[in-house]
């Protein structure tokens, strides 16, 4: 217990900065990308053509039933041999996380878009809008609206799964943190506070998905 | 895209006895954790609900600390700093002498981390059973302990059998995670495999094709007791 050093945090602070930077950065590309590939599975889903809803619910109960860093795995294996050359890891795990959470943002949006009154989209079409438009000015919108808290709450998740790089050595937040604690032989310390620092960001989220909840219901 | 094709190669003694000891890890891996997590999961949510204020503030604190901290952190924590937190006597000897410590680490952090989210499930249904119950229990004469054994438990514990089922397949998922401290379950296997024989299209789909039929049991396990224990009258109930 006596003897802890906390001073590495503080000397290492820049090289850390750096990691969360990157683990923030792969968060906010993997929200967006996921979300809009994932309102894409939905339509699919939910669109009547049974081919199409097939295929969209297999892939999404095929990703949702393997682990994460599987995926990750996957997917740097796969980049390099289907395009012929190396993108570098950023872009493999980029590929793999907006792939792996698209599955998990369709069965939320599916939820959303079967929240939006029938009647809702019974006043579109009688007032002459095609399938695009229904979807585009009177479903879609409301959907979101309903599952903003929802999707802010996998958002968080899915900041904490970029820990996950660490198995490719992607230098985000956690690996940056285990690299210091190594080199510096400072395992307690460094754990400990990326532990405090993932627990305050999050933390914060869940803050801000619980008012925005509240919010809501008001 | 240049790739030599080699099924074969998952046939081939050694591999295929990877494969198979990757998969006995991960099913003791996720069944142990699964095991406590329910234990601590149920005794933590019916503390975020009962009247005394500082047993729901320790569970709301448990709950958290242990949903809003990455699982890679957590199993971290417990494999490299514990040991050094703890009294030296024990921390030497869960570095020395503790039997199989990554199997044994990766179980206790995936439990408590899993046990979060279960006592999540839990309170939400214990708050879904009907106010006018617990009154009905007061006006009784059942005391706060009786109210729970008798009238919210048997309720809110059949209720949550749908919820807990994408839980049980979470778990299955998450023990990939214990390889990141050694312990080489199904992923580590298959990743190994793809380094040592450069077939890594092969090793991964037998992976994938492993975990599916991990999933597909769990949901047909899941599905069946759920039949059994769903409340006439409740159909449609959803946690």
């Amino acid at each position: 217990m006596a003897d802890f050093d906390f001073n590495v945090i503080w000397s290492s602070l820049p090289f850390l900065w750096q990691g969360l930077q990157l683990s923030l950065w792969l968060t906010f590309l993997s929200i967006i990308g996921g979300i809009v590939l994932g309102t894409l599975l939905a339509l699919a889903r939910l669109s009547g053509i049974l081919p199409l809803s097939l295929v969209a619910a297999t892939y999404v109960n095929l990703i949702r039933s393997v682990p994460l860093i599987l995926v990750i795995f996957w997917f740097y294996f796969l980049v390099p041999l289907v395009l012929g050359r190396p993108i570098g890891s950023f872009y493999s795990a980029l590929i793999a996380f907006v792939l792996f959470e698209a599955a998990y943002y369709s069965e939320i949006m599916r939820a959303g878009i079967q929240s939006v009154k029938r009647g809702q989209i019974h006043a579109g079409q009688s007032t002459g809008l095609n399938y695009w438009q229904i979807q585009r000015y009177v479903v879609l919108p409301q959907a979101f609206r309903n599952m903003i808290p929802i999707l802010v709450t996998q958002g968080i998740i899915l900041f904490q799964d970029t820990s996950l790089v660490f198995v490719v050595s992607l230098r985000d937040f956690m690996t940056a943190s285990s690299i210091v604690a190594r080199t510096e032989g400072r395992l307690v310390e460094m754990y400990l506070f990326a532990a405090v620092v993932y627990f305050v960001i999050c933390f914060s989220g869940s803050m801000l998905v619980r008012s925005l909840k509240s919010r809501m219901s008001t | 895209m240049n790739y030599n094709w080699n099924w074969a190669v998952l046939f081939e003694e050694q591999y295929l006895s990877w494969l198979i000891s990757g998969f006995g890890w991960t099913v003791s891996v996720a069944l142990s954790a699964w095991c406590i997590a329910l234990v601590i999961g149920a005794l933590v949510g019916v503390g975020k609900t009962v009247p005394n204020r500082v047993i729901r503030a320790v569970s709301a604190t448990y709950v958290e600390i242990f949903r809003n901290v990455p699982l890679l952190v957590q199993m971290f924590i417990w494999y490299f700093a514990v040991p050094e937190l703890l009294p030296d006597d024990w921390g030497r000897w869960m570095k020395r002498d503790m039997p199989n410590p990554e199997f044994v680490t990766a179980v206790i952090a995936l439990a408590l981390y899993t046990a979060s989210r279960i006592a999540e499930q839990v309170r939400a249904g214990i708050e879904t059973v009907p106010p006018g119950l617990t009154s009905a229990a007061t006006a009784h004469g059942l005391s706060v302990s009786q109210t729970y054994r008798y009238v919210l438990l048997p309720i809110s514990f059949r209720m949550i059998v749908p919820p807990l089922t994408s839980e049980f397949l979470t778990v299955f998922k998450n023990s990939s995670l214990a390889l990141t401290i050694g312990l080489l379950e199904l992923t580590a296997q298959s990743q190994q495999i793809a380094e040592y024989t450069f077939q890594g299209f092969e090793a991964f789909t037998a992976a994938t094709v492993i975990y599916v039929c991990i999933a597909l049991v769990a949901t047909g396990l899941m599905q069946l007791l759920e039949k059994y224990t769903r409340i006439p009258g409740y159909v449609g109930t959803e946690g």
